[in-house]
């Protein structure tokens, strides 16, 4: 499918976000001496191993005790350090909610929550791993940051950005091997939605993994006649209300598309600000509540719809909505 | 619950290390090495010891039940399930695999006979064994609640909270057990956050310990299971330390972190079906 498709952005190259997150981990290690680094029993997964290698002294196995960990984490800020958590996305956040609230998010501290294997496309290990609700919990939080970008060079810069952003953190990333389609050298800007193509019939709101899917869906759409608008949900909170209403403004319709529950995910955060301040049509891409499964990350993104096909049916529904 | 001799046992677990292999080679992923190091002592519980129904109800009233709190042994437990009926054994080749009853991680959510709690994220299975233990009390049923979780899972907090929970309230007619297999994902359980002397921290906690030196030896996780058993309603709860390999049963596999969560390849699944007798059928 994509191979005949005149897609406005194209890859050589795929990677797990996982590894931008500790390519860039190592990076920020070497500008700033405050960095330090936390796991619990999944170096590996989290590509900490080259952090821990080259700073030894500034990295901590906790072993599986993740509530420890936030809490160990929240007293090194307490002295000037930036930690940075690893675990499992589901362990990093449903498991230790009342640590991060009380100890990072109330006490706002420079914790930087990192969290990999995040939604379907864990794969194989099912439902208790995939977690659905992260962004939900997170975003809901006071003082919470949250991000979650798109692909290996996108998470790598939002890495870096974190090191100079004061306070607390979400950062979600992912496990499957996923195309690289954004720059090397791009800016982070946290909380500066980006407009990655533009367009005037719809816009697709896309965070994670599934902006490569919205990338693919304005090509299917365009060969239909339908201009799409792309644009980068990378920062969930706090969410770039501005370019959302500028954009829709324009299109007059939206989707919103997530590896994520439709409750209290990055949709969700679009329909509030539309409904405040532009009420429009908006179609949610995302898991409709139910828990996932065992299956391939490709097996699984169609069955619960969150792939390009699904994005182009919402799509359509958007527009007949606008007009209708 | 029919007493089988050593042999028969030990065929079974042969049948039952294959199974585990091939489910997990199958999907290329699973975790194969504490299914291996645990597989004597599942086996003695399901087809010896526990006293239990494979026409499953939820419920288990009148029976022992089992609950495996390190869920990522699923591979192990469903390869067991199956062969002692509660559910066909070609049902072990959907493994993993999308619309399957087979999860990752065990989950009741699709129904799959023998399963009553979701296991996977660490340290929850023995606050619920303790809590379905007190429940046979409130109705008078007699039977035992076993429990087995990983000694890297120790590191849990909730574990401990459990730990006291459980001797605080006399909960006597439980059995848990550690799989002491002394490895954790990112290596030695001694190198990644050391557990020191685990049978001395549960006996602090007033438990009573049994330790199974040769856990991967049917005769003594036998013996060790009577002795178990001989100590239950004696007021405190009881905890196995069940000393085995991971890996156990296939030479390159043995002893190492390494095939926590790894599957064999092609040509290491061969190499190790030669050295594990096919004694049921494979499915
Ligand atoms: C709460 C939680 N944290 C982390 C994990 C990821 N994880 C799965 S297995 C495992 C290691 C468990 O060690 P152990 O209990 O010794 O099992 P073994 O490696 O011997 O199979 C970890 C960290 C998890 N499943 N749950
Ligand atoms: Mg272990």
């Amino acid at each position: 499918m994509e191979k005949t498709l005149d897609l406005k952005y194209t890859y050589t190259e795929k990677k797990d976000t996982r590894s931008g997150f500790g390519d860039g981990l190592l990076e920020a290690g070497r500008n700033n001496p405050n960095v330090v680094g936390l796991c619990a029993d999944l170096i590996g997964s989290l590509k900490m191993g080259a952090f821990q290698k080259e700073f030894p002294e500034r990295f901590f196995q906790v072993g599986i005790a993740e509530a420890n960990m936030i809490g160990l984490a929240a007293g090194m800020t307490i002295g000037g350090k930036i930690p940075f958590t690893g675990t499992f996305a589901n362990f990093s956040t449903g498991r230790v909610y009342d640590q991060i609230r009380q100890s990072v998010a109330y006490s706002d501290k420079n914790v930087k929550i990192c969290a990999s294997h995040a939604g379907l496309t864990l794969g194989e290990d099912g439902a208790t791993h995939q977690i659905l609700e992260d962004l939900g919990m997170m975003r809901m939080l006071p003082h919470m940051t949250v991000i979650n970008p798109c692909d290996y060079n996108q998470t790598k810069a939002a890495t870096l950005a974190l090191v100079d952003h004061v306070g607390p953190a979400y950062l979600r990333f992912g496990r499957p091997s996923w195309p690289i389609f954004t720059p090397a050298d791009q800016k982070f800007e946290i909380g500066k939605a980006w407009k990655m193509i533009d367009g005037k019939d719809v816009t697709i709101f896309a965070t994670g993994h599934l902006v490569w899917e919205a990338v693919v869906a304005e090509a299917m759409l365009r060969e239909e006649g339908i201009s799409a608008e792309v644009i980068n949900i990378h920062t969930i909170k706090p969410l770039d209300t501005e370019a959302i209403l500028d954009s829709v403004a324009k299109t007059g319709c939206a989707v919103s598309a997530e590896e994520h529950q439709l409750n209290g995910g990055l949709g969700d955060s679009i329909a509030q600000t539309l409904i405040r301040n532009h009420p429009a049509p908006l179609e949610y891409v995302g898991v409709n509540d139910s828990f996932g499964e065992s299956g391939t990350p490709t097996q699984l993104l169609e069955k619960y719809g969150l792939n390009a096909e699904n994005i182009v049916k919402k799509a359509k529904i958007a527009l007949r909505r606008k007009s209708g | 619950m029919e007493k089988h001799s050593i042999d028969h046992l030990e065929g079974i677990c042969s049948q039952v290390r294959r199974d585990c292999l091939r489910m997990v080679h199958a999907v290329q992923s699973g975790h194969p090495g504490a299914a291996l190091g645990m597989c004597e002592y599942v086996v003695a519980l399901f087809f010896n010891e526990m006293e239990h129904d494979s026409d499953f109800k939820m419920d288990g009233k009148g029976e022992d039940l089992f609950f495996l709190s390190n869920g990522h042994v699923s591979a192990l437990w469903y390869s067991v399930l199956a062969r002692s009926g509660y559910f066909g054994v070609p049902e072990l080749g959907t493994f993993r695999k999308i619309n399957s009853r087979l999860q990752g991680h065990p989950a009741t959510e699709e129904g799959l006979p023998g399963i009553r709690i979701a296991s996977g994220s660490l340290g929850q299975g023995l606050s619920v064994g303790i809590g379905a233990a007190q429940t046979k009390k409130l109705n008078q049923d007699d039977k035992l609640v076993y429990v087995m979780m990983g000694d890297g899972e120790q590191q849990e907090g909730q574990v401990w909270e459990a730990a006291m929970y459980a001797a605080h309230h006399k909960v006597d007619n439980l059995i848990a057990a550690i799989d002491l297999n002394r490895q954790q994902i990112d290596g030695p359980t001694e190198k990644v956050m050391d557990l020191i002397d685990l049978g001395a921290k549960w006996e602090a906690f007033g438990w009573q310990i049994v330790n199974i030196e040769k856990g991967n030896d049917m005769a003594s996780v036998l013996e060790g299971l009577a002795k178990a058993k001989s100590l239950t309603g004696q007021g405190k709860p009881v905890m196995i330390l069940l000393h085995t390999e991971m890996g156990y049963g296939v030479d390159f596999m043995v002893g190492t972190h390494k095939w926590h969560g790894v599957a064999p390849n092609d040509e290491q699944l061969e190499n190790a079906l030669g050295q594990l007798e096919e004694t049921l059928g494979d499915y």
